[in-house]
């Protein structure tokens, strides 16, 4: 037990990083998720079809598979294409000054963080998640506002601030609720990547103290009591926000 | 990009998917035998019934399955009683204890949907059986465990999509199932991209194949 106070202090330091990476990726997935909404309920077909495929790749294939793949082959795809990049705008100067020295125009190597592949991963495939949950409430909030708010006049910009978007939230708040629990859920596997989340730390900590389950279990808490406030939380917004539509 | 690789290598593919599709069955089918009485004895009356059953959903549902997997499966050597006794030669074991991980995840998840669909039950179909003089074993067998199994499809057929996507941390403990066999692939020819992207579109299959096997039960079973 007293081993765990020894690593007090990073395995906190821990849980902070984990929570970053849960709210910078909750506010990407955020606003993924309303212009995915967007996308799909719009007349265009090609915006309808982009975010149909969108959110199909992103409910088809596991988190894990995902972030492994924008964190290693995502990093190799932008190296290959600032390699050609550079070596074809050489080629190009090449030809109208024949005595150029090769330059490097762009990094000859992009490298991307864990920290930036993790939020990126989980914003982007909860956002598809958000997607949904948005179009299901954009589509119960009644059309007689909507047509009451264009027969005063109002610009479709105005009307989606004004009457759309605050009722929409209160109908979508539950959804977003369970995604953001889910995600929450999620954030550990940014540690596979190699992020010095609370879940590597502990990996870490019980390799040389020898006590893994007490490390494991320690984190396990932390994130029940992640989860404990966020239920509580939005136990309490959801009870606030159903008495105004009453 | 060269997908050859991912030809010649296919029997790692092949072990993979056979690995996830076992791994994944087994443990929504010993989840189902946790959950049913789980979800049914949740509404107990007698605090030290429901008590352990609130805990243990409220545990696996409140924390990361990765996390559940590494108590399990590094967890284990910590106790001295555990690494004595026969069950250890499982627990060194990575199949088993994803096995088991799994299986505890997907049968608190799964004992959630099935307490929310007996609180559902209609009232009059329970009264009607109840005038009828059965008993409270038969009520529950004849009337409201098959009229509320039928009506969790549309959330199980959910809680399975999860477990299939939830299965692929089992290449981090060293098994060879998709994301495992990716994994290899990957060691062996430094070709991430390729590795991954074959990885991930036969979980799309497997998950789309499950989704159509849903909607044609829905369509039998609730439709009617």
């Amino acid at each position: 037990m007293h081993e765990l106070l020894n690593y007090q202090g990073i395995l906190f330091a821990g849980a902070w990083l984990t929570l970053q990476v849960a709210l910078l990726s909750l506010l990407l997935a955020l606003t993924l998720g309303l212009l995915g909404a967007l996308a799909k309920l719009s007349h265009s077909t090609c915006l309808k079809g982009i975010a149909t495929l969108y959110t199909t790749i992103i409910r088809g294939i596991p988190d894990l598979i995902l972030m492994l793949l924008i964190f290693f082959g995502g990093q190799m795809l932008i190296n290959d294409l600032s390699y050609n990049l550079n070596e074809w705008l050489n080629q190009f100067v090449t030809r109208f000054d024949p005595a150029h020295e090769w330059y490097s125009f762009l990094p000859d190597y992009i490298d991307i963080s864990p920290y930036f592949a993790g939020i990126m991963t989980i914003g982007f495939i909860f956002g598809a998640y958000m997607a949904e949950t948005f179009r299901g409430a954009y589509l119960s909030v009644e059309k007689g506002q909507l047509e009451a708010a264009t027969a005063y006049g109002m610009s479709k910009y105005k009307i989606f601030v004004r009457v759309m978007f605050p009722q929409m939230m209160r109908h979508a708040l539950p959804g977003i609720g369970n995604n953001w629990l889910v995600l929450l859920k999620t954030t550990s596997l940014v540690s596979i990547i190699g992020l010095q989340d609370m879940v590597k730390i502990a990996g870490d900590a019980s390799g040389s103290t020898q006590q893994p389950f007490t490390f494991y279990f320690a984190v396990a808490l932390i994130f029940l009591l992640f989860t404990s406030i966020s239920t509580t939380f939005l136990k309490w917004a959801e009870r606030k926000y159903t008495i105004k539509t009453r | 990009m060269d997908f050859s690789i991912i030809i010649n290598e296919y029997q790692f593919y092949l072990e993979g998917i056979w690995t996830t599709f076992w791994l994944v069955s087994f443990s929504l089918l010993l989840g189902l035998l946790i959950a049913i009485p789980a979800g049914i004895l949740h509404s107990s009356e007698k605090w030290w019934i429901k008590g352990p059953i609130w805990l243990y959903m409220y545990f696996f549902r409140g924390t990361p399955l990765l996390i559940q997997l590494f108590i399990i499966y590094y967890g284990a050597a910590q106790f001295e009683l555990l690494r004595e006794s026969w069950l250890w030669e499982y627990f060194q074991e990575a199949w088993f204890c994803a096995l088991l991980a799994f299986t505890l995840n997907t049968g608190a998840y799964t004992a959630e949907i099935v307490r929310g669909v007996i609180g559902n039950m209609p009232k009059g179909e329970l009264e009607a059986a109840k005038a009828y003089g059965m008993s409270a074993w038969q009520i529950l067998r004849r009337i409201t465990l098959p009229n509320s199994l039928r009506r969790a499809l549309p959330a199980y057929s959910n809680e399975v999509i999860f477990m299939i996507h939830g299965s692929a941390i089992a290449g981090v403990v060293t098994i060879v199932d998709i994301t495992g066999a990716a994994r290899v692939v990957n060691a062996r020819y430094y070709a991430p991209f390729e590795a991954y992207l074959a990885a991930g579109l036969l979980y799309m299959c497997l998950t789309f194949s499950v989704i159509y096997i849903f909607r044609q039960w829905e369509k039998r079973y609730l439709e009617s």
